[in-house]
């Protein structure tokens, strides 16, 4: 197996505050491939989006990362410095966040942003850049894209500015692409053409993605595979049909329960009782057991750790602890 | 842009025309000019005839029209006080206050706009914390006692300055100024800063809130996600995004510095129109008060013009929204 783009290793991030470390991501470990899209699920304050912070280095302080290991090519890049660091993000991981709205600058022209980011990581000339900048907007699918190079922000819809976005992210070939909730904040019917625009775009060019969402219609659309958060820590993580045709973990059961199916009529959609625990609140144990229907003694006192329940398939459930006293080892 | 340029002369004309006519009341109301002019031993004819002369007996808003189209011409009469034409004597202060402003304004951005930049970015520096506790003195500490605090320790005590005074003038065509000679450059230095300290503490806090606020926005996130260098982030994409903001308030501050400076011409003996001004209230001297009026009102609204087209200029968004209307 060739040596995967991104490696997360037992990735933990937290908030120093008066009261000791909350811990808001916990142990979180996952590959993805070159060409491979992860998809990452899980409701508000899951832990998705500060995972994604933490690989690109951007933790809005007082966040930082208290362990773990972070491999982008095999080069750890948690540790790298600040200055380093600025120069893996954009050139070896492009970002695209939930906004297309707030994420370009309202004072300059959208040709001055893209020529801006292609000259900080390429010795192009400003006119090679321009050039390049009307390629890739051409490629994103930005109608007219020589004239409107020189329109500013607010002169484009939010689909178009989420183009714009997009070309921005991969303006210097990155290996990895960190889309987070990119399709959250556009009109539904703009959502499907840019999130197949982004399949494309990252078949066409092998690059990794991971997408971070709470809508698991992106996930089945976009992603190979998914892993699915609770409160800081993957609670499954698996192929997309496999997880979400068998969900193995009782949350995830519960989340795809949560879906109204388009075939059927169902008169009550399942519901998971109580809510996400809050970080200074995290149960002992699972920290699903509370809501968990099928809770034991075991989930109440020691943490599940993830455990291989179908190929390339892990949940971190006692249910799947093959002899239900000692816990496996961690799969592969 | 035209449309939107065209739209704002008429509110400012407008404007104009609403100071005028308090200007216009403050004089007719204040008291009888005839009854100021005339002796005791003039006779009832002459008052009546003295009052036709003057339009005093014209319906009120010829006698506004008349007043505005003497304005216009930049005629305010003469002064009770100087028995000199206003304008003659405006023309002769005006130098001295704009000089006063400028320096003052200048102090105050040169100053300001860094400091405030560097306690954005810098928040918990030690130096950023002097800079804030510094600039919580200068809001505080009112304008005479500044002015005060500086003569007394760099006139008296340390004798490098002058207290009071302009220096030595130098004229260059009808304007007098102080910038050209070593004494005037001097006499400038404490009157500047005295002016010009609580605005720059002013500017400072405006620009240390406003880079916080856009620090913290999506464009600048988005802008360090694809990995631009710190300076790029802050000087190309946060500054000028703070900067909208900070230049309508500058520029209505100029307006209040040049109205303000009264205070510190008093304290230095300034010989600007400010100082003029003073005089003039303690003698009654309506033509140069109403004078004083319309000028002011007038450098607060073509600052406010001028703020508005630059506004236009550095953000493109309102260009639609003049376009819109």
């Amino acid at each position: 197996m060739p040596e995967p783009v991104l490696s997360v290793r037992h990735l933990k991030v937290g908030f120093p505050t008066r009261r000791g470390t909350l811990t808001a991501v916990d142990g979180v470990s996952f590959d993805i491939a070159a060409g491979e899209v992860l998809g990452v699920v899980g409701e508000s304050g899951a832990g998705k989006s500060l995972t994604g912070a933490a690989i690109i280095g951007l933790i809005e302080p007082p966040g930082r990362i208290l362990g773990g290991e972070i491999y982008l090519g095999g080069q750890r890049i948690d540790t790298l410095t600040a200055e380093a660091m600025r120069k893996v993000r954009g050139r070896r991981i492009g970002t695209v966040f939930q906004d297309p709205l707030t994420s370009l600058n309202p004072l300059y022209p959208i040709g001055d942003q893209i020529v801006e980011t292609i000259r900080t990581h390429t010795p192009l000339s400003r006119a090679a850049a321009r050039k390049r900048a009307v390629a890739l907007l051409r490629e994103t699918g930005v109608q007219g894209a020589e004239e409107r190079l020189d329109g500013y922000p607010h002169e484009f819809s939010g689909g178009m500015r989420q183009r714009v976005v997009l070309a921005l992210a991969l303006c210097a070939e990155p290996e990895l692409l960190i889309a987070d909730e990119p399709t959250t904040a556009l009109d539904v019917s703009i959502q499907a053409q840019i999130i197949a625009l982004l399949k494309r775009l990252a078949k066409e060019r092998g690059t990794a993605v991971l997408i971070i969402t709470h809508d698991m219609g992106v996930i089945a659309e976009m992603a190979d595979r998914v892993s699915v958060m609770y409160s800081g820590r993957i609670v499954e993580i698996g192929p997309v049909r496999e997880v979400v045709l068998s969900p193995r973990h009782p949350y995830t059961r519960g989340l795809m329960g949560s879906i109204p199916p388009l075939a059927a009529r169902v008169p009550r959609l399942t519901q998971i009782p109580g809510a996400m625990p809050r970080l200074d609140a995290i149960p002992a144990g699972c920290a699903f057991h509370p809501r968990c229907p099928q809770a034991f003694d075991r989930c109440r006192v020691e943490r599940p750790e993830r455990l291989a329940v179908a190929p390339s398939c892990e949940a971190a459930c006692w249910l799947y602890a093959v002899p239900r006293v000692a816990p496996a080892e961690v799969g592969a | 842009m035209l449309a939107f340029a065209i739209r704002r002369l008429i509110e400012a004309l407008l404007v104009m025309l609403a100071v005028a006519l308090l200007a216009f009341v403050l004089f007719r109301y204040v008291g009888d000019p005839v009854s100021q002019m005339a002796g005791q031993d003039t006779s009832l004819e002459d008052r009546i005839r003295l009052r036709q002369e003057l339009g005093l007996d014209d319906p009120v808003f010829v006698q506004f029209a008349r007043f505005i189209a003497n304005a216009v011409r930049l005629d305010f009469g003469i002064s009770y006080q100087m028995k000199q034409p206003v304008l003659a004597l405006l023309a002769e202060r005006f130098p001295a206050t704009i000089e006063l402003a400028l320096a003052a304004a200048l102090l105050a951005v040169a100053l300001g706009i860094p400091m405030g930049v560097y306690t954005g970015i810098n928040r918990d520096s030690w130096l950023s914390k002097v800079f804030l506790t510094l600039s919580l003195i200068g809001v505080s500490l009112p304008t005479f006692l500044i002015g005060i605090i500086l003569i007394y320790v760099f006139s008296v005590w340390l004798h490098l300055l002058p207290s009071f005074g302009r220096g030595e003038v130098v004229s260059v065509g009808a304007w007098h100024t102080g910038l050209l000679t070593a004494s005037g450059l001097k006499a400038l230095i404490l009157p500047a800063i005295t002016l010009g300290l609580f605005q720059m503490t002013l500017v400072t806090r405006l620009v240390r809130a406003e880079m916080l606020e856009v620090l913290r926005t999506d464009y600048i996130k988005f802008a360090r996600a694809r990995g631009l260098s710190n300076r790029a982030v802050h000087f190309g994409h946060a500054l000028k995004n703070t900067l909208v903001p900070v230049i309508t308030v500058i520029g209505l501050q100029l307006g209040a510095i040049i109205a303000f400076a009264i205070i510190t011409e008093t304290v230095f003996q300034w010989p600007g129109m400010g100082l003029m001004f003073i005089q003039a209230v303690q003698f009654a001297d309506i033509p140069v008060m109403s004078a004083y009026l319309l000028l002011v009102a007038f450098l607060f609204v073509a600052i406010n013009l001028i703020v508005d087209l630059v506004y236009v200029r550095i953000d493109p968004r309102i260009r639609i929204l003049g376009r819109g209307q």
